[in-house]
């Protein structure tokens, strides 16, 4: 055990990797989630196809099938990423499908009534989305959105197939030089666990926050009138 | 309440058979042979009836008889099948191009929009922003005042409607009834010439009723506004109305003044109309 | 380069032959994740804190931890105790245990839907308590959450290529394998790429079908 914890600056290293991978690739998803998931309740209906397109693709996909095709495939018609970006990529697109239903659905989930209040007051398109649609809608897509960013940390794992020395790959580099097999996947799990914990810590924060400022949570007031609160 | 502001915006589609518009009167409004359909189901078929400027109208009649369908017509939240809908003389649907006159561009609805405002019966308060940002957000967004101007004519409309303590309140922190004042107040932040309120105290409790009501009666009393009014409650429609539509099926059975109406009703279905809602 | 539709016919046989692996593997640790979550769901309704809170974290940790390094854990630790499996065991037991942490999540939700008038029936009709869970909860609770239960299974699928970090030849891994022996790359993952969304689009309208037919009342 000693000897696995004594190589600590790789596991340090590695750590980092995938905190870096895990931030960067949802970075992108989120991008990539608002983009598509705002394009599925356009009223066009090509522009809610693109919607569609983006997420059967990419969420029918297995994410390690998207990096060997950016790292394996797609080079050879010239296409060639960095690993690292290759990964990001991967990880974002596929991420990014299912955060765009997430999207569209808190969306789609504000109560009508609300758009309609903002038409009454005449805001442009744009600014119902901006002003009244989202600013609800990302109260619902809060606790779904922090699920999503645990998957994504998980599946950062799939770089050590690639050569990109993650948690995993440090792990497993570790065992190699020092033999210890059951200290060496420990505590790569034990540190993707606490990586977890820490996320899963951040977006509780994140949504009790949201949830004061749309006045949710608090303790009732009797005779309480909450018509007209996204949710209820 | 500051005097309302005329729109400065020519008269595009002017036309003789318009409402006409007293100088410094708020717009009438007038529904021209007004078709709307949800579905097979015709809620108004060929509907005319004319609103003069400045004047309080109170439609009555039963549930599904489309009294919030021409509201929602007017706020431009439901669009007709068929028909005119005037506001002043402008057609709301329609705008004229090249001397026809064509469906209504996203453009010619937010023009027509700023002479509209609307109270829902459920409030439809934004979660989102506090008391005082429900109230500066479309006069700062939309009608492009600076934060201070907004927030002075936020903190009048306050004073208004008996809330100046409320500015930094959450509205799901209000009653249903504060909610409504706030409601009010927000709309009238947009210094609308033509405010609609559609069954505005139905969703208060009890106690809160008369309170809202007598607020939108001073406010109608104070103000230069052409009024369409939907409610069942008889003291109400007489305290702001001139006059009352009787509707059933999308026709106007009857009209005339709220004494008349509610006290010598000439038809037999405005008769079984208010016993039914008077025993209620 | 460009795309070769006679190398695209060469490969189909290796890529037929992984996905057989790919199927096997999916199949079996889907049976597997079934049936644990079902205990893991129950052993949290026990009434022994002890067990309910060591059940819970245990689940918690497998749910939040990659495939991966738990394929590594399964596949290279097991042996250091004188239990030597095949990759492909490991990977079934590994998708299972992972994929068993999600369906418990789901039983527990569908049990907590079942409405409380259920129970206090069989109580009135004084079945024994195992009775009530057979026959009246567990019927009612399985057939609320067979769409979710559905997706899980698609998501697994999803998630049977990481098994070639074992070494199991499944049809990425297939793929891979005939790509490097002709250094053509593009054909063979492409092909896989587009199965997995055929296959996805497929199955997810499939269980929307479910959840119409599945759907509560
Ligand atoms: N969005 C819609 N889709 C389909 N039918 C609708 C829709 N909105 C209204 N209707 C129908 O149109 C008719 C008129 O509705 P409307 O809401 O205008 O009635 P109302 O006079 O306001 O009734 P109430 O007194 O109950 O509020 C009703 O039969 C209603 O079912
Ligand atoms: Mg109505």
């Amino acid at each position: 055990m000693s000897e696995v914890l004594d190589s600590y600056p790789q596991w340090v290293d590695g750590a980092w990797v995938t905190i870096r991978l895990t931030l960067l690739g949802g970075a992108l998803a989120l991008v990539l989630a608002l983009a598509f998931g705002l394009a599925g309740t356009s009223r066009h209906a090509a522009v809610r196809a693109l919607n569609r397109v983006y997420v059967e693709f990419f969420r029918g996909n297995a994410t390690l099938v998207l990096l060997y095709w950016f790292f394996y495939a797609l080079p050879l018609i010239g296409l060639r990423f960095a690993t690292l970006f290759a990964a990001v990529l991967a990880l974002g697109l596929n991420i990014g499908a299912y955060g765009a239903e997430v999207v569209r659905g808190s969306i789609n989930a504000v109560p009508k009534a609300q758009h309609e209040a903002a038409i009454a007051l005449n805001f442009t398109p744009f600014q119902r989305m901006r002003r009244v649609l989202l600013p609800q809608a990302f109260a619902l897509m809060l606790p779904p959105f922090g699920n999503l960013l645990i998957e994504l940390m998980k599946g950062t794992a799939i770089v050590s197939l690639v050569g990109l020395v993650d948690l995993t790959r440090v792990s497993k580099n570790v065992q190699g030089s020092t033999g210890e097999t059951v200290a060496a996947f420990t505590v790569a799990l034990v540190l993707y666990f606490v990586i977890a914990q820490v996320l899963q810590l951040l977006v509780r924060y994140a949504e009790r926050r949201v949830d004061r400022m749309l006045g949710r949570g608090l303790p009732a007031r009797p005779a309480l009138d909450t018509a007209g609160v996204a949710g209820g | 309440m500051p005097p309302i502001e005329q729109p400065v915006e020519p008269l595009v589609n002017a036309s003789k058979d318009a409402p006409v518009r007293r100088d410094g009167a708020p717009p009438g409004i007038r529904f021209e042979k007004v078709v709307k359909r949800f579905g097979e189901h015709t809620v108004l078929r060929e509907l005319d009836f004319d609103v003069a400027p400045g004047e309080r109208v109170t439609l009555i009649g039963p549930s599904g008889s489309g009294k919030t369908t021409i509201l929602r017509l007017l706020m431009t939240l439901e669009s007709p099948d068929g028909g005119l809908i005037w506001i002043g003389d402008r057609t709301l649907w329609h705008m004229e191009r090249k001397g026809e006159r064509v469906p209504a561009n996203q453009k010619h609805l937010h023009e027509m929009r700023k002479q509209v405002g609307m109270v829902f019966q459920q409030f439809n308060l934004f979660p989102n922003m506090n008391v005082l940002r429900n109230l500066t957000e479309g006069p700062v967004r939309v009608l492009g005042l600076s934060r201070d101007e907004a927030e002075d004519r936020a903190r009048d409309l306050l004073d208004l409607v008996g809330l100046a303590d409320k500015i930094t309140a959450h509205p799901s922190r209000l009653s249903g009834g504060q909610q409504q004042r706030v409601a009010i107040a927000r709309a009238l932040a947009m210094r609308p010439q033509v405010l609609l309120l559609d069954e505005v105290t139905s969703a208060l409790d009890p106690e809160l009723v008369v309170g809202v009501q007598d607020l939108l009666r001073d406010i109608a009393r104070q103000n230069d506004l052409t009024i369409l009014c939907v409610t069942h409650e008889m003291r109400f429609a007489r305290d702001i109305s001139d006059r009352v539509l009787m509707f059933d099926a999308g026709r106007i059975v009857e009209e005339g003044p709220p004494e008349q109406i509610f006290g010598e009703p000439s038809e037999q279905r405005t008769r079984d109309f208010l016993q039914a809602v008077l025993a209620t | 380069m460009t795309w070769d539709w006679q190398y695209t016919g060469d490969v189909l046989p290796d890529l037929l032959h992984g996905l057989r692996y790919t199927l096997i593997a999916t199949t079996l640790g889907y049976a597997l994740a079934l049936v644990l979550g079902l205990v893991w769901t129950l052993l949290r309704r026990t009434p022994y804190a002890a067990v309910n809170h060591t059940v819970r974290w245990i689940t918690e940790f497998v749910r939040s931890t990659p495939l991966i390094p738990q394929l590594y854990f399964v596949f290279f630790v097991l042996p250091a105790f004188g239990l030597t499996i095949g990759s492909l065991t490991a990977g079934v037991l590994t998708l299972g245990v992972h994929y068993s942490t999600y369906t418990a999540e789901v039983y527990r939700a569908g049990i907590a839907d079942v409405p409380k008038g259920q129970w206090e029936a069989c109580t009135a009709l004084n079945l024994p308590r195992s009775r009530a869970w057979l026959d009246v909860i567990l019927p009612q609770a399985v057939r609320r959450v067979i769409p979710t239960l559905g997706n899980y299974l698609i998501a697994m699928f999803k998630d049977s290529p990481l098994l070639l970090a074992v070494n199991v030849v499944e049809v990425l891994n297939a793929a891979y394998q005939v790509g490097s022996r002709s250094l053509r790359f593009l054909e063979p993952i492409t092909m896989v790429g587009l199965l997995f969304v055929v296959v996805s689009v497929i199955s997810s309208i499939l269980v929307r079908r479910l959840e119409r037919r599945y759907a509560t009342h």
